[in-house]
């Protein structure tokens, strides 16, 4: 058997008497996409937290390529090979595009204890950048501060700096979230391709793009998964289609 | 060469100018106001560092100005008595010597703000803000109690310390010698504000989250930007020491902390030169209006309030509009 690039093995976590999380057990395999999806609430963001640092869990723990990173900073993991996109843009606003992506290339490269020479005569940061702004189309909006660009172009951009750290496993939280039909489109289709470079946990409420996407979905309700499966499995289970589906399946 | 460049070069030739006129027509005491200015805008250069770069709203700044004017104090005061520093286990003697006091300054206010930063930093906001001014009290009521080095009277340096091959005592030439720190240390601060450590820092305070998110440690971040700043604020502390040749608990009161950071807001925050503008023209209304009436702060907090309220890039800021990206 090949071994997760990314788990949660049980993790619970609770704040007072709401248990946000309740023994989580899901694993991102080499190659697929595997979407979480639940209604409002159901502890997804809490889950994200949980795997990317900055909230530990009760019980549980969180591996990545097999190693424990329970314990570690948000920092750590990502240098472990974490890419993380966040559901409200989490950028620069009042840097340039550029300036955004070569914060990323930056970090993975790891060392940020030089205070002399210009990052952008960094021919390296810079190749690395531009790399991940041509992926995602943005490569013409380079010296354009971040706050001017249009909230599709901002979505673009969070997986760009994402794609600057070539990282080992995705884990994105809605990037969908306000995009258009047409953005929907064009992202669900580069996200389609970019699984074979690394996994990608997708959260996502868009249905059409997770069912045109995932590998195998796993439900969340009230901190719980209550089913993960291919996309017909979901699609078949009556408590998914109590829970959360309705009539959208 | 943009309007900004054009008038940061404007800036920067009057403060080399200016006072050599005044040298040539015979105004002495003007040199020695211009040097109080570019002294207090290195001192809020330092700040800018932190508080610009990093977003660290540190009421507290005056630990390293004092501390920089107190180890000026100390050294001066052990040479001019004969005395030495310390006697076990090894003997310090005091110095005349600035390259000496400067490196002592720069190192004890980078460790201590090493210190302060470690604890502080771990809050943010009004709570950064209270225990950084928690600190200063510290230090501001040590001083006062400190009867070894004067206590609440300070201490009184009788002759200005000496620099290898410039006569200190003529007023032009000891303002030379700050003008170069000042643009030395500024040209630093611009290639910091452009490197790699400058990016993240930037970053650090407009998205932690993000920078976390790319492998980088904010706290540390800011940590590294908190001692820079305090090693550059100490070391103004002591050309001000030198300066009045006297040192007093003032330096270290929160009002001194509170006059760096209305320099950088009555400047332009965010700005290189906001500190340096912003000192300069405090100096000059203190002066003029200090003329006018004793209670001349009246006016300032009427300038300060319009800045605020009406030109939030600061002077700097009403004269270039908002800054752009830099490339």
């Amino acid at each position: 058997m090949t071994e997760a690039i990314l788990a949660t093995q049980g993790i619970s976590k609770s704040f007072g008497a709401l248990k946000a999380s309740d023994d989580v057990s899901i694993d991102l395999m080499a190659g697929e996409i595997h979407a979480i999806i639940g209604p409002n609430g159901a502890g997804k963001s809490t889950l994200i937290k949980q795997i990317c640092g900055g909230l530990k869990p009760d019980t549980g723990t969180v591996k990545l390529l097999g190693e424990d990173v329970t314990d570690l900073p948000t920092e750590l993991r990502a240098r472990a090979g974490l890419g993380r996109t966040f559901q409200i843009s989490a950028l620069a606003m009042e840097d340039t595009v550029l300036q955004n992506a070569v914060l990323g290339a930056l970090g993975g490269q790891g060392n940020p204890w030089r205070f002399f020479k210009p990052v952008l005569k960094d021919q390296d940061l810079l190749d690395t950048a531009m790399e991940a702004l041509e992926r995602v189309g943005l490569q013409d909006h380079a010296k354009t501060r971040t706050a001017e660009l249009s909230h599709g172009q901002r979505r673009q951009l969070e997986v760009a700096v994402a794609l600057t750290l070539k990282p080992k496993a995705f884990v994105m939280d809605e990037p969908m979230a306000g995009l258009g039909t047409e953005g929907s489109k064009r992202l669900t289709e580069f996200l389609g391709d970019l699984r074979h470079q690394a996994p990608i946990l997708l959260v996502e409420h868009d249905m059409d793009a997770v069912f045109a996407l995932a590998d195998r979905i796993s439900v969340l309700v009230y901190g719980k998964v209550i089913a993960t499966g291919t996309v017909e499995e979901i699609r078949a289970n009556k408590d998914v289609r109590d829970a959360y589906l309705g009539d959208e399946a | 060469m943009t309007r900004e460049t054009l008038f940061n070069s404007a800036a920067l030739a009057a403060l080399a100018l200016v006072p050599l006129w005044a040298h040539f027509s015979g105004e002495p005491f003007t040199v020695t106001l211009a040097t109080r200015a570019v002294i207090l805008a290195l001192a809020a250069v330092g700040l800018h560092i932190a508080l610009g770069l990093g977003g660290l709203v540190s009421l507290g700044h005056a630990v390293f100005f004092g501390i920089g004017g107190y180890a000026m104090g100390i050294l001066a005061h052990h040479a001019q008595t004969y005395t030495p520093l310390m006697e076990w286990p090894f003997v310090i003697e005091g110095t005349k010597s600035m390259p000496v006091i400067w490196l002592v300054a720069v190192v004890l206010s980078s460790v201590v703000a090493y210190f302060i930063g470690l604890l502080s930093l771990r809050t943010s906001g009004v709570y950064f803000i209270m225990i950084t001014l928690a600190f200063g009290q510290m230090f501001f009521f040590f001083a006062i109690s400190w009867s070894a080095y004067g206590g609440e009277d300070g201490l009184s340096i009788y002759v200005r310390n000496g620099f290898p091959g410039v006569n200190t005592l003529v007023p032009i030439q000891f303002y030379a010698l700050c003008f170069v720190i000042l643009a030395a240390v500024m040209f630093f601060a611009a290639r910091l504000q452009r490197s790699p450590f400058g990016l993240a820092l930037n970053a650090a305070r407009q998205v932690p989250d993000r920078v976390e998110t790319v492998g980088l440690n904010p706290m540390r971040l800011r940590l590294v930007a908190f001692v820079l700043s305090g090693a550059i604020t100490g070391l103004a502390g002591a050309l001000f020491a030198d300066l009045n040749r006297f040192v007093s608990p003032t330096m270290f009161s929160w009002q001194m902390s509170g006059e760096l950071i209305i320099f950088i807001i009555l400047g332009g925050l965010g700005r290189l030169y906001g500190p340096v503008v912003g000192a300069v023209v405090f100096v000059a209304l203190e002066h003029i209006l200090g003329d006018l009436s004793d209670y001349w702060h009246i006016y300032l907090g009427v300038l300060l309030l319009g800045v605020v309220l009406f030109a939030r890039g600061g002077i700097i800021g009403m004269l270039l509009g908002r800054e752009v990206a830099h490339d």
